[in-house]
């Protein structure tokens, strides 16, 4: 049984209050036994390939191949349950916390995606799900708060701030130390206090895992460059976990670049080199000289966020990935292209990712992650017009 | 400066010390030193002092919405030392600040500057003991007071390291949870208080959810030092310097 890291160089930690120490130990005692039990990660695959639909599609996508003038494969993380990647990690944290004892789940959304993703585990495994949203994202994406209340969810709206993800993290992690008895909180993405980071990779490293399997045995080799969007950076790092030790292969983590990265509005921490500590963990983060963190600006509420993974802040330094920015109006080209092209409307997310492929010629082949669809961005995108 | 706190904590002649929190820059920084000098004028006998911060993760609705306001009405770390030193020559100044906010300029600068402004110590709330190791260094060589908290639900052998490690004093947090004024203390806090005291060689404070003069004389009973936060904020946001005048004066009577 192998230890989870705390920290990825020195990024990550556990910069929380006291009150959550014991919380954070019990969870990552938790995970260490769970994913080493057969029974465990038999119900997790069993539930991943009949609920929600895994493996999913490595699909050639020959239009956009053409645009971009060479091969563009896409892992359709769209093509799950609920419409993301997100249900990957919400399913199994739910089943962590049941087999810890938790009766109550709280999760933070943004886009609305992971809301919806632990609104349906809670469902589907009978546990009661509150789920934090600042109004900003109720509004922008008030389907998903419908679907969640569909679901049986409580969604509690945040008034503060820009009352977007930053604050619905906030909001969920005051009331984890408040409820820390009897409440597990699903973190959505790679970031927050140790042993999350870790734990979310370990969950999403499936979409990682199966794309290069699917690599391989379609094309006979593996791709030159993995891309994929970054928010808090879940997707991406699924995806690039099953890479790291193939020093052939390209990594390239896209970011928002909101309206420039030089109006200073965007959501661009690893592109800009920022480093701090929010959420619980040190890592690359929007920040002004004294410390206060500052809003993050996108088009893409799932990347509207001021931090990001530590582990994706250590990948950078080291080299082994590279992370660029692309704007909300390269992204909403990227969108309708994608629409047009191949029948297929992505996530304002993924299409930061698709956005940056068709931008920058390689030799190819192309893996770039789909990690959601994009029926919920249709207002946004539709109200641009 | 760790020897102030000490002091302040020996010589009070009360129950227990009252500290009360104020958060600097609010309503705005003219205002702040009004209520830091109101509450030491009503009986305190140190100050927590809050820097502003936008994330706040330990407090609740007042104090999040206090710093928010001080921010906005263009709070600095400038700003808010020269409150402190306004306040330091008469009562020991703890600060209260989170984790980015020392580390962003670096935790030596920020100790440094903290030093000068003549506070005795640091609160960091987002700082539990694993991380805290680094900057109770700096503040050692300082003379500064890093104090760790404590919580109802820290294990015994994590406890013991708290306090062995422990400058100033413990913050003992008296619920799970983020500051703010509570009708009830928890029925447990006499057991988490006793076995903080049992561990540490310093003194024991309490806060979270004190707000009333009987709940501070119950807290009295048991700790040596009583914190009251979002009551006195509260106060003044509500009606300034007048009004946190009346509350301290009255927490400080029933000690």
């Amino acid at each position: 049984m192998s230890a989870i890291p705390q920290r990825f160089g020195p990024y990550g930690g556990r910069y929380v209050p006291e009150t959550l120490i014991p919380a954070l130990d019990e969870l990552e005692k938790a995970w260490l036994e769970a994913r080493e039990d057969p029974s465990f990660q038999l119900e997790l695959s069993g539930l991943l390939r009949d609920y929600v639909g895994r493996p999913t599609p490595l699909y050639h996508a020959s239009r956009l191949s053409e645009a971009g003038g060479r091969d563009i494969y896409l892992k359709r993380e769209d093509l799950n349950h609920t419409g993301a990647h997100k249900i990957n990690n919400a399913l199994g944290q739910v089943l962590l916390a049941k087999r810890m004892g938790k009766t109550r789940i709280i999760a933070e959304t943004g886009a609305g995606q992971h809301g919806v993703a632990t609104a349906t585990a809670c469902a589907l495994l009978d546990v009661e799900c509150v789920v934090y949203m600042g109004t900003e994202d109720m509004r922008r994406q008030k389907p998903n708060v419908e679907r969640m209340g569909l679901l049986g969810a409580t969604v509690t709206p945040v008034e503060s701030g820009a009352r977007t993800l930053k604050e619905a993290v906030s909001e969920a992690i005051r009331d984890w130390v408040a409820n820390v008895e009897g409440t597990h909180y699903v973190i959505g993405s790679v970031v927050g206090p140790a042993p999350f980071p870790a734990l979310v990779r370990d969950l999403q490293r499936v979409i990682g895992d199966e794309a290069r399997a699917q690599f391989l045995d379609r094309t006979g080799r593996l791709p030159a460059r993995v891309i994929a969007c970054v928010g808090g950076g879940s997707n991406a790092l699924g995806t690039f976990v099953a890479f790291v030790d193939d020093s052939d292969v390209d990594l390239v983590g896209v970011e928002a670049g909101g309206e420039g990265i030089d109006t200073g509005r965007h959501g661009a921490p690893l592109t800009t080199n920022a480093r701090g500590v929010l959420h619980g963990s040190m890592s690359a983060v929007l920040q002004d000289e004294e410390g206060q963190i500052l809003e993050a600006h996108s088009i893409s509420a799932g990347l509207d966020y001021p931090g990001s993974g530590p582990e994706h802040a250590y990948l950078r330094d080291t080299g082994r990935a590279t992370y660029l920015a692309v704007t909300d109006a390269e992204a909403v080209d990227a969108f309708r292209r994608t629409c047009r092209l191949e029948g297929i409307i992505p996530a304002l997310e993924s299409s930061h990712a698709i956005a940056w492929a068709l931008a920058n010629p390689g030799p190819g082949p192309d893996l770039v992650t789909l990690s959601g669809r994009g029926d919920k961005d249709l207002a946004e995108v539709l109200g641009l017009e | 400066m760790s020897d102030r706190i000490a002091a302040a904590f020996a010589s009070h002649g009360r129950s227990a010390a009252l500290m009360p929190y104020l958060m600097a820059g609010f309503p705005d920084l003219g205002t702040s030193r009004e209520v830091g000098e109101a509450c030491i004028d009503s009986g305190a006998n140190l100050l927590e002092l809050g820097v502003p911060f936008s994330d706040p993760l330990a407090d609740g609705p007042v104090i999040h919405a206090a710093a928010t306001e001080a921010l906005k009405a263009g709070a600095t770390l400038h700003g808010v030392l020269r409150v402190c030193e306004s306040l330091a020559d008469q009562v020991p100044v703890v600060l209260m600040v989170y984790a980015n906010a020392v580390l962003a300029g670096g935790d030596s600068a920020f100790v440094e500057r903290a030093a000068a402004a003549g506070a005795a110590g640091l609160i960091v709330p987002d700082l539990p003991h694993d991380e805290a190791g680094g900057l109770r260094e700096v503040c050692d060589a300082h003379g500064l007071a890093l104090v760790p908290l404590a919580a109802p639900n820290t294990p015994p052998e994590r406890l013991a390291q708290i306090a062995a490690d422990a400058r100033g004093f413990v913050y003992t947090v008296s619920v799970a949870g983020t500051t703010g004024e509570r009708t009830e203390l928890p029925p447990e806090l006499r057991d988490t208080v006793k076995r903080v005291r049992d561990a540490a060689s310093v003194p024991v404070a309490v806060g979270f959810g004190i707000s009333t003069a009987d709940h501070a004389r119950q807290v009295a009973e048991v700790a040596d030092g009583v914190i009251v936060g979002s009551r006195v904020v509260r106060a003044a946001g509500e009606g300034g310097a007048d009004a946190v005048a009346g509350v301290v004066a009255e927490l400080a009577s029933a000690l």
